[in-house]
């Protein structure tokens, strides 16, 4: 690590000029972004413009083909698997809410829970006072406390978005990526969500792809566009939507 | 609604009480009723529930792996085969000079091959302690390095049935080869003496059955020890969602392959209290359709349910040694039918359908929070 780049050092998330095709189809052509500890951001642009494939890059999910991922400065994502990137502190939600189906809500999100994730720590497991009481927030927090004894398969597509969102909580990490929380989700179900990431946001930083400009105006942080896999305009909404590129490949369809 | 926490729940508590009874009815049957006696329970018969009994124990860590953790095993017979050879060579060196070549050191097979040594795979077969620590540590060993190569390279779902089955045939392969030193297409047979009892004896034979019973209970209380512990819920969030639970930090691969082992040495127990009863090993217990005859117990008797399987194992053999020798033609037509009505009509086999209606009943307004080990609605 003998780069010297301040935006690095000072960053918490750092991609630099990152590549990935798949099968010929280059779904990111150089993406870059810089995310500040503490920053929540939020992430538009057309379907396909690689939202997705740039968390699954910085997950570990997908290894770049070209480019830099760092997390806190030090850290060389495209070098490590999905396990040790999540225990990292990088947590995320998917476009598709993935909840364990045939699991309680509660023990959904005791298995996120921050804890020790080894095999043998496991199956000596006792749940502690302290855990309990750390459930029984995340589950106020989402709204879910009467939901708790439910299968995660019996919620409504609201209550798993929002059960997938508590997990991340339940999870602790030092940076959230939100996929769309709000697809799907009636009108009242997206304001509520906003609320619940903006109370997130308060004491961990967050990256959410979401279409709903609506949603996206309510959350009222820096935007940035992507468009056919690199970044076409970065700023606040207002900013962006007077770009005339982005009103061209985005907002003007 | 926590019970199905628990490490034993109604379901659990009949089978083990069950089989306490079946521990005590057994001996009492075959030992001391008088012959004549409608209660009379026939050598035959007590070979054949023990071997239902280590059918059982198989069908229930099958269950573990592909039940709980997704992990759809086609090979679980060979696990079962490794343990039952493992028991088979101890079996072979009690028999000493009461062999046909009565050669003190070496078995029949070996003498008839012309072997002037002992084939080095048999050293400390002789000793009892020894085999027992082999009937784990082979098939786990097996299990452990498949395991590791298999799942750290992510092979999931039907590649990996396909892997496993291959092991298995890959085996049968090998066994039936002589110079592999394990008696080749023959196997291993004629045994005399388990731990100094004879194996014909009436009273072996119901000290086995009684073994298989306690073997089955004390697989059941591991089994069901670990599905609710915490790690048996991280092995079901692998199933219903193995890449979310990467994403949350857990190493799924190191989940599997410890199952996975845990698995293999209680098929091989099974494997190992079957042989003694049988009275015989050979190549063909590795055979592909060994193993898919186990899934199909699971299938049957409901899988992520363990007593299901356990369930399922037994009735089906049943139907197996009624129906070959009723209509033996029509035994596999039987089999695959069975596996298709199941599939079609009772996806959650008998002992999951029945706990579906149990809790519909309990609870007239559906709560449906009564069972946390559903199936998922599509295997990965
Ligand atoms: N594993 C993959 N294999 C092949 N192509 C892929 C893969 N993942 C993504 N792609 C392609 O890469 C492009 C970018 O996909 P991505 O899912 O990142 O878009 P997105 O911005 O998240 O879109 P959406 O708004 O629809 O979710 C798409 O054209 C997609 O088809
Ligand atoms: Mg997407």
């Amino acid at each position: 690590m003998t780069n010297v780049n301040p935006t690095l050092t000072n960053s918490l998330l750092y991609l630099d000029g990152i590549c990935v095709s798949f099968d010929g189809y280059k779904a990111l052509r150089g993406l870059s972004l810089v995310l500040a500890p503490g920053e929540m951001r939020a992430i538009i642009g057309p379907n396909g413009a690689g939202k997705t494939t740039m968390m699954d890059i910085i997950t570990g999910k997908t290894k770049p083909d070209e480019g830099d991922v760092y997390f806190g400065g030090t850290h060389d994502l495209s070098t490590m698997d999905e396990a040790s990137i999540a225990e990292l502190g990088i947590g995320r939600k998917f476009q598709k809410p993935t909840v364990f189906e045939s699991h309680t809500v509660e023990d959904n999100i005791l298995l996120a829970l921050k804890a020790p994730r080894s095999p043998l720590a496991n199956l000596f497991n006792r749940t502690g006072p302290e855990q309990k009481t750390r459930i029984e927030e995340v589950l106020t927090t989402t709204r879910l406390k009467d939901h708790r004894h439910r299968l995660a398969a019996n919620l409504s597509h609201g209550q798993k978005q929002w059960l997938e969102i508590g997990m991340l909580l339940a999870q602790d990490p030092k940076l959230l990526l939100v996929d769309e929380p709000v697809a799907g989700m009636t009108d009242a179900e997206t304001v509520t969500t906003a609320e619940l990431l903006r109370e997130i946001a308060r004491d961990h930083s967050v990256v959410v792809v979401e279409h709903d400009m609506t949603f996206v105006r309510d959350l009222d942080v820096k935007v940035t566009v992507l468009h056919e896999g690199s970044v076409l305009a970065e700023g606040a909404l207002d900013h962006v939507s007077s770009d005339p590129r982005v009103i061209e490949v985005y907002l003007g369809r | 609604m926590q019970t199905s926490y628990d490490l034993l729940d109604r379901r659990g508590i009949i089978m083990l009480v069950l089989l306490g009874l079946f521990a005590l009815i057994v001996p009492i049957c075959a030992l001391l009723v008088p012959k004549t006696s409608l209660f009379f329970m026939p050598p035959y018969v007590v070979a054949l529930l023990g071997k239902y009994l280590c059918y059982a124990l198989l069908a229930l860590a099958l269950d573990l792996v592909w039940g709980y953790c997704g992990i759809l095993s086609l090979g679980h017979g060979a696990f079962f085969a490794l343990g039952g050879y493992a028991m088979g060579m101890y079996l072979m060196r009690q028999i000493g000079t009461r062999g046909v070549y009565a050669n003190a050191e070496l078995p029949d097979f070996m003498v008839f091959l012309n072997w002037k040594e002992l084939h080095f795979t048999w050293y400390g077969f002789q000793h009892f302690p020894y085999a027992a620590l082999m009937i784990l540590a082979v098939p786990g060993l097996l299990a452990f390095v498949f395991g590791w190569f298999a799942f750290r390279s992510r092979v999931t779902g039907v590649y990996l049935s396909i892997i496993t089955q291959a092991m298995t045939y890959a085996l049968l392969l090998s066994f039936f080869r002589n110079d592999m030193g394990f008696g080749g297409n023959n196997g291993l047979t004629d045994f005399k003496d388990i731990l100094g009892y004879s194996v014909q004896s009436d009273q072996t034979r119901v000290a086995l059955c009684v073994l298989s019973a306690l073997a089955l209970a004390a697989g059941y209380l591991l089994a069901r020890a670990i599905v609710v512990s915490k790690f048996g819920k991280v092995l079901i969030a692998i199933r219903d969602a193995e890449s979310r639970t990467r994403f949350l930090g857990y190493r799924v691969e190191n989940f599997k392959v410890i199952v996975f082992t845990i698995s293999a040495m209680m098929a091989g127990i099974a494997g190992a209290l079957f042989v003694p009863q049988v009275g015989i090993i050979n190549p063909s217990e590795f055979a592909p359709a060994n193993s898919i005859e186990a899934v199909i117990w699971v299938a049957v008797g409901g899988r992520g349910t363990l007593v299901g399987a356990a369930l399922g194992a037994i009735l089906v053999s049943f139907g197996k040694t009624y129906f070959t020798g009723a209509l033996p033609e029509y035994w596999l037509f039987a089999l695959g039918a069975l596996f298709v009505i199941v599939t079609l009509f009772l996806p959650k086999g008998i002992i999951g359908t029945l706990g579906e209606m149990w809790a519909r009943h309990r609870t007239s307004p559906p709560k449906p929070s009564d069972k946390p080990s559903n199936m998922p609605a599509a295997a990965e």
